[in-house]
């Protein structure tokens, strides 16, 4: 909790040998076309109680690709999140630009579906309820909006849920409808914030799986958050490493060349996943000491 | 009440344990109130009526208002029981208990729908809610039995004295519940509506207005009681017809029996509404979870 002036912020700069690794890392995503997003210089600040401003994310270029999966790992308060919240637009960064599918990000990222890491459906609406009213804000009428809901809530695995409210589903479940409501809207864009952090380890790998295969089936533009390295790595086209907070930058980047489709519990069996794990949790090691205040070995 | 006590000892049990407590209570009212013990009668019958005298003055308000009914000449019509000119007007039990539950309903209506209107205007605008805050602070504090002369002079003796006097009770909890409704809505739930792309009008609808209602409901018991007891407080303090009415106008000629008679008819009232607020809640709040909703 460093409190810093704006002249000291500028100051971080990332390192370069990875600078030149997100250069090849942006033009193998970019492929010519415009990215789905791309950060250009976005720092993020807030301001402290004593007048002063805390640096949650210093300097950050980062671009993901029409059709990549990119995954951002870093120990916890390196402000991925926060990141995060500015692709989709609901935090305004403190310098710096958004540009969405080519197009600078004002306001609301429209292109954008996003799944919290917390429960966000609505508690006094059904499973199906839920799930449709995605549609029915469009304008869509409701008779269609539910049909099509209840097509959805089949290719998540809750046909016979549509009925429930959401204390009555279990935790797994309660993501399923998440991932429904924002998958129906076919957004180009999918952010995703630690979305199976509250869920026991095996629904984390079924929810993985179902996301890898609806994503198989449609390609969107992946940026998922999380702290756990080897489900990045499971997902992941790209795994992008922060460091510890505050100023928390990007400190590598990862090419994960596993074959797809992907099985997000038998990759993990594989030699490349392993040596890519030994590789990229290396980097990540001496950022999560930092992070729990201890002097890196 | 709760389900745990329900599960620890049965239904039935409980059931019968709970008409164990009357039963106990009113025998020792019965020997206190008629069985001299050393000379003396511990409850007194001027000040304490007796069981028996209580219950058969119970029926024979209902038993007499019934034979009234039937002999009555004018034809029932609501319009003139608001007035309170009938002729017919304020000689049974029925009309007295009809006049009351209008008053309780008009007071609750009336007072909820301010409170959601009021509550969500100041909610959504936060220099308003700021400017008017002492004042609600101010408004809420003051005893509202003071403003039922002033209701009378304004309104007369009829029932809408009655019911401002329960508007005034029933507002402040509809008013500050809605207003924490809106206000306490979870940051995740509004920014995931956001992001399916909700305009304002639309959050007002599907997220603002559910989690304000639910707040609303699970104090309707409280609302519900306090409309019928400003209903009640109004008859009271000056009336000529309802249950308030009834328990004054036997009070003032010393009738103890009377007054009791009141009370057993208007705790009865009072939790056959509660009753089927009940069943209100279980259908209106059907998607909260059981501790959640039991909390009302």
């Amino acid at each position: 909790m460093l409190p810093i002036s704006g002249a000291q912020r500028g100051d971080t700069r990332p390192l370069p040998e990875t600078s030149a690794q997100r250069e090849t890392a942006a033009a193998r995503a970019g492929n010519g076309n415009a990215a789905a997003v791309r950060f250009r210089g976005v720092e993020i600040g807030f301001p402290l109680p004593d007048g002063g401003t805390y640096a949650a994310v210093a300097a950050t270029d980062l671009a993901v690709g029409a059709h990549e999966f990119v995954a951002i790992v870093g120990p916890t308060g390196c402000g991925k999140s926060t990141l995060l919240n500015v692709a989709a637009g609901l935090l305004a960064p403190s310098a710096g630009e958004t540009f969405v599918l080519g197009e600078r990000l004002a306001g609301l990222d429209r292109h954008a579906g996003y799944l919290f890491q917390q429960d966000a459906v609505m508690p006094w609406k059904t499973a199906r309820d839920n799930v449709a009213i995605a549609l029915e804000v469009a304008g869509i009428p409701r008779p269609e909006a539910l049909e099509r809901a209840q097509a959805w809530l089949k290719r998540v695995g809750l046909a016979p849920f549509g009925d429930r409210y959401p204390h009555q589903l279990s935790g797994g479940q309660r993501k399923r409808v998440g991932l429904a409501q924002v998958l129906i809207r076919d957004p180009q864009i999918l952010l995703m914030d630690e979305p199976f952090g509250p869920l026991d380890a095996q629904t984390r790998q079924i929810m993985g799986n179902l996301l890898l295969e609806l994503w198989a089936q449609s390609r969107k533009a992946v940026l998922f958050v999380t702290h756990d390295l080897e489900e990045a790595i499971a997902l992941a086209d790209r795994v992008v490493i922060m460091s510890a907070g505050p100023s928390s930058r990007i400190i590598g980047d990862h090419a994960i060349d596993l074959p797809r489709p992907r099985d997000a519990s038998e990759v993990r069996l594989l030699a490349r996943f392993h040596e890519l794990h030994k590789a990229i949790w290396g980097q990540l090691r001496a950022e999560v000491l930092k992070a729990y205040g201890m002097e890196a070995a | 009440m709760s389900a745990g006590s329900g599960q620890i000892i049965g239904g039935l049990k409980l059931l019968l344990l709970q008409a164990l407590v009357a039963v106990i209570a009113i025998l020792l009212w019965h020997i206190g109130s008629t069985v001299p013990i050393g000379g003396v009668y511990l409850l007194p019958k001027f000040f304490f009526s007796t069981p028996a005298d209580v219950a058969s003055r119970v029926f024979s308000l209902f038993a007499d208002g019934t034979a009234k009914i039937v002999t009555c000449q004018e034809p029932f019509d609501f319009t003139r029981l608001l007035s309170i000119s009938a002729p017919c007007f304020g000689k049974t039990i029925w009309q007295h208990l009809l006049i009351t539950l209008t008053e309780g309903i008009l007071a609750f209506l009336i007072g909820a729908i301010a409170g959601i209107a009021l509550g969500f205007w100041l909610a959504r605008n936060a220099l308003l809610s700021a400017v008017f805050d002492p004042y609600i602070k101010m408004a809420n504090a003051l005893p509202r039995v003071v403003l039922a002369p002033i209701f009378m002079l304004w309104l007369g003796l009829g029932i809408w004295s009655k019911v401002a006097l329960g508007v005034t009770l029933v507002f402040f909890i509809v008013f500050f519940n809605v207003y924490q409704g809106v206000r306490e809505v979870s940051p995740v739930i509004l920014a995931n509506a956001r992001m399916l792309g909700m305009s304002e009008r639309q959050l007002l609808a599907h997220v603002y207005w559910p989690s304000a209602l639910s707040w609303v409901f699970s104090s309707l018991h409280t609302s519900v009681g306090f409309a019928v007891i400003g209903a009640v407080v109004g008859e009271y303090l000056g009336s000529a017809a309802g249950l308030g009415h009834l328990i004054q106008q036997a009070e003032g000629n010393l009738d103890t029996t009377g007054v009791f008679a009141g009370m057993v008819i208007l705790a009865v009232f009072v939790l056959a509404i509660d009753w089927l607020v009940t069943l209100a809640e279980r259908r209106l709040l059907v998607w909260r979870p059981p501790s959640a909703a039991g909390q009302g």
